[in-house]
């Protein structure tokens, strides 16, 4: 069992915050992924859970008792870093060995455990190899070897296959999805790639200029972000949003007769939550854009993308406002060419001007109600 | 203006002479190099391969005599003296002793001013000091110091009356004779002189370890012992080994601080071998012949001894 525990923990170097106070419990056997563009304190709060790094304030807690204090090797963690932190001087299966021995644990245990983990990441031919020799992804591979060699509790990842090639990147991805999976061991993943997060997580935490965004699954982040960073965040490319004043059930959106009739379910929302004239943020991912020629809202095809499976195409509503629609591969459009689409209502989000938060619900319909919640200390302070 | 100046000059010049166009990039290079080239040969190869037939002489450079053909007399009355054994003896002892205390010490001396505290800079730049002085100055000052009746180092340690005190350089305690302390009090300063170079080295190796090999090891619930024996010890040992093969080879050779310092003295109790080539080649005897083979045969061992750091330096690169 390991469910980790972050209660209100915050970093500061003087009065620069690196972390803004958040809490969040990590379930046993979560996968949990810290997103965010570089900087924004998500390895910090990595290296704080795993005691590289101390905290300025909070406290940590695992499965309980409090470990906020307690040295790194202690915590009964693993940490996978980036660069794989391989000792470059001993083979692989010292390497692997090494956790292991600093323990003081008997030499034939020692090797019998290497040789169970090294079966499990299927890395026997690299045994005897410096890590020197090896590829980025099979040093990755040792590196993970080397995290499980202990049965951790939990992992800690830093990023780590941000330094592999594309080519290692997917297969690895599934690797270590496939331990977390075999291992159900709690497991707390950093990376500023949101395909990852994406894939992997059970639960994403999406951090910015030092404070959490938003905390939900894939799903939510992607269908109901919590705020335009988010949604502007996640998804490639982001979600598109447009601004504009709402009058009664309609908001006057860019561009000539591009008038949008809120759905009904969201309108009392809406209308409790916007005044009268003022500007709402209308959001949608570009799927939930489907191409009708009877659509309510019009513009000009700026740029099409092939894509492969789809096609992208760039909408322009005026100067300033390009969308982009997904649609089907077979379809074609001039450049120029006027098009008219109408939006998915479930798909639709809707923002506040002035705050840049989703008014109304930030889970995607469908998912638990989460029993964790990422209070910031401006929420605290309102 | 200037322009049209410039090529008024330039032209008449390149009418007039036209070679100094036509010189190639090559003669320009072999120019500039043929000065350092000439020197060299003067003062190294040539003296390098004459000694080296002056070693099978017996030859005398004050002896108005021509070189006679002795074949290898020199080496053999070397290698079966008795005398020759002790001063090789003297020699590797000093060696040992300075090379390890300048290893243990530098070693510790790096630990220390890597971390950063107020005025680190500044304390490592203190450290580095001797290193930067010549050796005879530093012979000379240090003989001062040990002087039994004025010295500097007596009174530090709370002798006051000379006829009790330490006469370091002259091996004799309270006018007792303790023999070895001269050679001691020399190995002392070699090692005062150039620890700072081993920390240099070491320094550098230890401000090159990146910081998550010991974060790594954190994780992975080291010791500060285990980490210093398994991370740190084996990532500077390549510039330690440089350090090493520096150190052993100058203290192989190591002259003017023994020659400043004791002369070899009391009796013969710190006759380094290169000492020893100085008194046979120069020292009124004048066997330029006997001395031109002694020096081959200390060329012969430090190359030896350099050749098994520098296999044993690539065998760690290599991993």
């Amino acid at each position: 069992m390991a469910t980790i525990e972050l209660r209100n923990i915050e970093k500061r170097f003087g009065e620069t915050y690196a972390v803004k106070p958040f809490s969040l419990t990590i379930q046993h056997g979560e996968f949990v992924a810290l997103l965010g563009p570089s900087g924004c304190g998500k390895t910090t709060t990595l290296r704080m859970i795993s005691g590289l790094e101390t905290v300025s304030g909070g406290t940590i807690h695992l499965d309980g008792a409090n470990i906020t204090w307690q040295k790194p090797g202690y915590r009964n963690m693993a940490f996978v870093f980036q660069f794989y932190a391989l000792y470059p001087h001993i083979s692989v299966r010292e390497n692997i060995a090494f956790p292991l021995k600093a323990e003081g644990m008997a030499k034939s245990d020692v090797y019998k455990r290497v040789d169970e983990v090294v079966s499990i990441l299927r890395i026997e031919n690299l045994l005897n190899m410096r890590p020197g020799k090896l590829s980025g992804g099979d040093k990755q591979r040792v590196a993970l070897a080397r995290a499980l060699v202990r049965k951790p509790a939990a992992f800690l990842m830093d990023e780590p296959l941000g330094a592999l090639d594309a080519e290692y990147r997917e297969s690895m991805r599934a690797e270590i999805k496939r331990l977390h999976l075999s291992t159900n061991a709690t497991t707390v993943y950093v990376t500023h790639d949101q395909v990852e997060a994406m894939a992997m997580a059970d639960r994403i935490v999406v951090m910015s200029a030092a404070e959490v965004q938003q905390v939900g699954t894939p799903a939510d982040v992607y269908h109901a972000p919590a705020n335009l960073f988010v949604a502007r965040f996640i998804g490639s490319p982001g979600m598109n949003l447009l601004a504009g004043p709402r009058r009664g059930e309609k908001v006057e959106l860019p561009g000539t007769g591009n008038i949008y009739t809120i759905p009904a379910p969201q309108r009392e929302v809406l209308q409790a939550a916007t005044p009268e004239g003022k500007n709402v943020i209308v959001g949608f991912r570009p799927e939930a854009a489907m191409l009708n020629e009877q659509g309510a809202l019009t513009g000009e095809v700026y740029a099409t993308d092939m894509l492969g499976a789809y096609k992208l195409l760039h909408v322009s509503f005026d100067s300033d406002t390009v969308v982009h629609i997904r649609c089907d591969r077979m379809v074609s459009h001039p450049i120029g060419a006027r098009v008219r689409f109408d939006l998915d209502p479930q798909q639709v989000r809707f923002f506040d001007a002035t705050t840049e938060k989703a008014i109304g619900p930030t889970q995607s319909a469908g998912t638990a109600p989460i029993s964790v919640q990422a209070a910031n200390a401006q929420e605290k302070a309102a | 203006m200037t322009s049209s100046a410039q090529a008024n000059v330039s032209s008449p010049v390149r009418a007039e002479k036209p070679q100094r166009k036509q010189m190639s990039d090559m003669t320009i290079r072999n120019l500039f190099i043929a000065p350092t080239l000439l020197l060299l040969i003067a003062m190294n190869v040539f003296p390098l391969f004459y000694s080296l037939y002056l070693s099978f002489t017996n030859y005398s450079a004050i002896a108005r005599k021509a070189p006679v053909w002795v074949g290898i007399e020199n080496y053999v009355n070397i290698l079966t003296d008795p005398q020759m054994w002790q001063y090789f003896n003297t020699t590797g002892k000093y060696t040992l002793l300075t090379v390890s205390l300048q290893v243990v010490l530098g070693f510790a001396l790096a630990m220390l001013v890597k971390e950063k505290f107020a005025g680190s800079g500044i304390v490592t730049t203190l450290i580095l000091i001797p290193m930067m002085l010549s050796p005879v100055v530093v012979g000379l000052f240090w003989k001062y110091m040990y002087n039994p009746s004025w010295g500097y180092l007596n009174w530090l340690m709370g002798f006051t009356n000379p006829s009790v005190a330490p006469d370091w350089l002259a091996s004799s305690w309270a006018r007792k004779s303790v023999p070895g302390l001269a050679l001691f009090a020399v190995v002392f300063v070699d090692v005062w002189m150039w620890t700072p170079f081993v920390m240099l080295l070491v320094l550098s190796g230890l401000k090159a370890i990146p910081d998550y090999l010991y974060e790594a090891a954190a994780i992975d619930r080291a010791s500060s012992w285990f980490q210093f024996w398994r991370i740190t010890v084996p990532q500077v040992a390549p510039l330690l080994m440089i350090a090493i093969l520096f150190r052993t080879i100058e203290a192989l050779k190591s002259f003017d601080l023994v020659m400043g310092m004791t002369g070899g003295g009391p009796g013969d109790q710190t006759e380094v071998i290169a000492v020893n080539l100085y008194r046979k080649a120069f020292l009124g005897q004048w066997q330029t012949g006997e001395a031109s083979a002694l020096a081959y045969i200390v060329l012969i061992i430090i190359i030896a001894i350099s050749n098994l750091y520098v296999r044993y330096l690539n065998r760690l690169r290599e991993g």
